[in-house]
């Protein structure tokens, strides 16, 4: 089959591999019908994500058709149009049963490696580097799906591939970041990042009924589609530093701050002038993993007793965290790898009734044979770029 | 400091555990900055970049096999388990090595307890086992993989069978590698599973035979229990183990 394959940094190729095969009772063969590049994907290919290796297949958001299953599974039939969360979840460990889906015991094969990194492993994740358990992505014409009993969600009649793929991750992912918030009647909710877990976060605040939305970017495009989502738009780099960021919140808040931050950036922030380098430096000098600047200045600008939701991505260590302001702020911070199952289902309903449609975040549709042109145009953000879907 | 020759060594040359002569919070450190390191001399490329990435990957690698090259060049040890060798080559060569692990598996005890104490089943979740036979109520033939197709045997007995709480076992006499060890079933408070804590003690004879044997036998004893006791927890909770093994990839 066609897949997309890591070569190095900023070298992704699609090449003929074989076909994947059922390798466990709970496995089913998908065929791909769309797939897309997620934001997290750059970070691969960025080569920010240790224990990636060269032959691996990317992607973790992807929809299909049922081709083969595995004698464990029950629940669905060849020919079944499903939609596959991207993380593998066993679906009866303690983490599982608790509905922390992303914090499954059995869905990493390599949990010794991301253990060593973190005291305990995560779930395992499709196409996302060895340390979530190298399973191979779905960028590809087939993908083998884990666990197939729990993961994959069927798709009723009448839905279109665009209109249920961002299931997948990025829907869910803002979802979860804005109910990560508590809201409350009343509240102002800040956005750092207007990719597109940024955009569905905002969508999500306001469902989950924020009174405002202030979200900060610095491409036009990304804030045009924020504003069109009902948010109030903030180009940072027409701001200033940090400190300028948070007088500018504080302003736009009646001096109270939002009520909570979402960090939809995460390790690969960019910053405005002095700091900005310092990060930058300090990232390519091997002193810290991350470049944390979002994450600083949702944290300096959230109120008191506020919340500040990550579903940006880390992996590593970082430097200059205001722990000052977390503690004497009372400030809660939740974040994690999206528990997907919790969300599946509630938010296919949304979709079906008519409340969103997630397709409005897709700028782009190319064949798979061109993703590595798409890879490029989404991380150098040309062609207003926000969401490329791929086609097999 | 010395290192000890592998001929009266416990568990083998070449296996990573017993190699390890980092102590721990070095190796933490060494598998974050080894991170940082590679991340940054790749994203670098050529020349000093990907020296700069070798140099992580070095780091990475001792971090989490907890073996350092340089250190093993210069006889330096700082881990718990050089010293605990170093120990270990004072005493005669045929002295027991202990090795305990413990993983908490969503399912009863007395579930757990009835897949282990057929013990035809753990080949099933300890990797290095071909079969076991059981022969009769106390008595069982075990068989395990060794290098080049060749299979090691020998015979055990149950010395206690506590059902739902306990079982503990040993080899008879006439085993190339005398072991034996005990499987703890214990109920997790606020129902969260059992805990499952099993010891065992290795006595590996001395000499060559010794060495390769305790090498097929009982390759990294440590960490050969805590995988093995993981794909257990996933073989009782998952009904299967997570695996990439035979899945496509770019690579040749």
């Amino acid at each position: 089959m066609r897949a997309l394959v890591w070569h190095g940094t900023h070298d992704v190729r699609v090449d003929n591999v074989p076909d994947p095969e059922i390798l466990n009772p709970r496995d089913a063969i998908l065929r791909i019908t769309s797939t897309a590049i997620c934001g997290s994907d750059l970070h691969l290919y960025d080569n920010y994500i240790p224990t990636l290796q060269k032959g691996d297949i990317l992607g973790h958001e992807f929809m299909g058709e049922v081709v083969e299953t595995g004698p464990e599974v029950k629940n669905l039939r060849v020919g079944d149009r499903v939609a596959v969360p991207f993380t593998i979840s066993c679906g009866s460990c303690f983490f599982c049963t608790s509905d922390l889906w992303s914090l499954c015991d059995n869905g990493n094969p390599n949990a010794e490696m991301a253990e060593a990194m973190w005291g305990f492993s995560s779930a395992g994740m499709f196409g996302y580097s060895h340390l979530t358990g190298g399973y191979a992505g779905g960028q590809a014409e087939y993908v083998r799906v884990p666990y197939a009993d729990v993961g994959p969600i069927k798709i009723p009649e009448g839905l279109s591939d665009d209109q249920v793929l961002f299931l997948t991750d990025v829907f869910p992912t803002g979802f979860m970041a804005a109910e990560n918030c508590s809201i409350q009647p009343g509240d102002t909710i800040a956005v750092w990042g207007c990719g597109p877990v940024g955009q569905f976060a905002i969508r999500s605040a306001f469902m989950l009924g924020a009174h405002r939305v202030i979200a900060l970017d610095r491409f036009p495009e990304r804030l045009r589609m924020a504003r069109e989502g009902g948010a109030e738009a903030l180009d940072y780099t027409e701001v200033g530093n940090t400190l300028d960021v948070v007088e500018r919140l504080r302003d736009m808040t009646g001096g109270r701050g939002p009520d909570a931050c979402i960090d939809a950036v995460g390790m690969e922030a960019h910053g405005v002038g002095l700091e900005g380098w310092y990060d930058k430096v300090k990232q390519v000098t091997q002193m810290q993993t991350e470049r944390p600047i979002a994450l600083r200045q949702a944290i300096q600008a959230c109120r008191k007793g506020g919340v500040v939701s990550i579903p940006g991505v880390y992996g590593g260590v970082a430097d200059k965290i205001p722990l000052g302001a977390m503690m004497n702020k009372g400030l809660t911070l939740r974040m994690g790898q999206t528990h997907m199952q919790r969300y599946l289902q509630p938010l296919l309903g949304h979709v079906e009734e008519g409340r969103i449609d997630p397709s409005f975040v897709i700028t782009h549709r190319m064949r798979l044979d061109d993703a590595p042109e798409g890879y490029r145009i989404f991380r150098d953000k040309q062609d207003e770029c926000i969401k490329v879907v791929l086609k097999p | 400091m010395q290192s000890i020759p592998s001929e009266v060594h416990p568990v083998g040359a070449r296996d990573r555990k017993q190699d390890m002569n980092v102590g721990d919070a070095e190796r933490f450190v060494s598998v974050l900055a080894g991170a940082a390191v590679a991340l940054a001399g790749l994203r670098r490329g050529k020349g000093a970049g990907l020296a700069a990435a070798a140099a992580g990957a070095a780091l990475v690698h001792r971090g989490v096999t907890g073996h350092c090259n340089v250190y093993g060049a210069a006889g330096i040890d700082t881990s718990d388990k050089g010293r605990i060798e170093q120990a270990v080559a004072m005493l005669p060569a045929n002295r027991a090595l202990h090795v305990e692990r413990v993983f908490t598996v969503r399912r009863s005890p007395e579930d757990l307890y009835g897949f282990w104490r057929k013990l035809e089943n753990l080949p099933r979740f300890m990797q290095h086992l071909e079969r076991v036979e059981v022969l009769d109520e106390r008595r069982s033939r075990w068989v395990a993989r060794g290098p080049a197709g060749t299979d090691i045997e020998w015979d055990a007995e149950i010395l206690e069978d506590a059902p739902n709480q306990r079982i503990t076992w040993r080899s008879l006499e006439g085993a190339d590698v005398a072991n034996d060890g005990t499987v703890r079933f214990e109920p997790a408070a606020g129902g969260r599973g059992t805990e499952v804590r099993v010891s065992l003690s290795y006595s590996p004879p001395a000499g060559k035979l010794g060495a390769t044997v305790a090498r097929l036998f009982g390759e990294n004893p440590e960490q050969q229990i805590r995988d093995d006791l993981r794909r257990f927890k996933s073989l009782m909770e998952a009904g299967e183990i997570p695996t990439t093994e035979g899945q496509p990839s770019g690579r040749k």
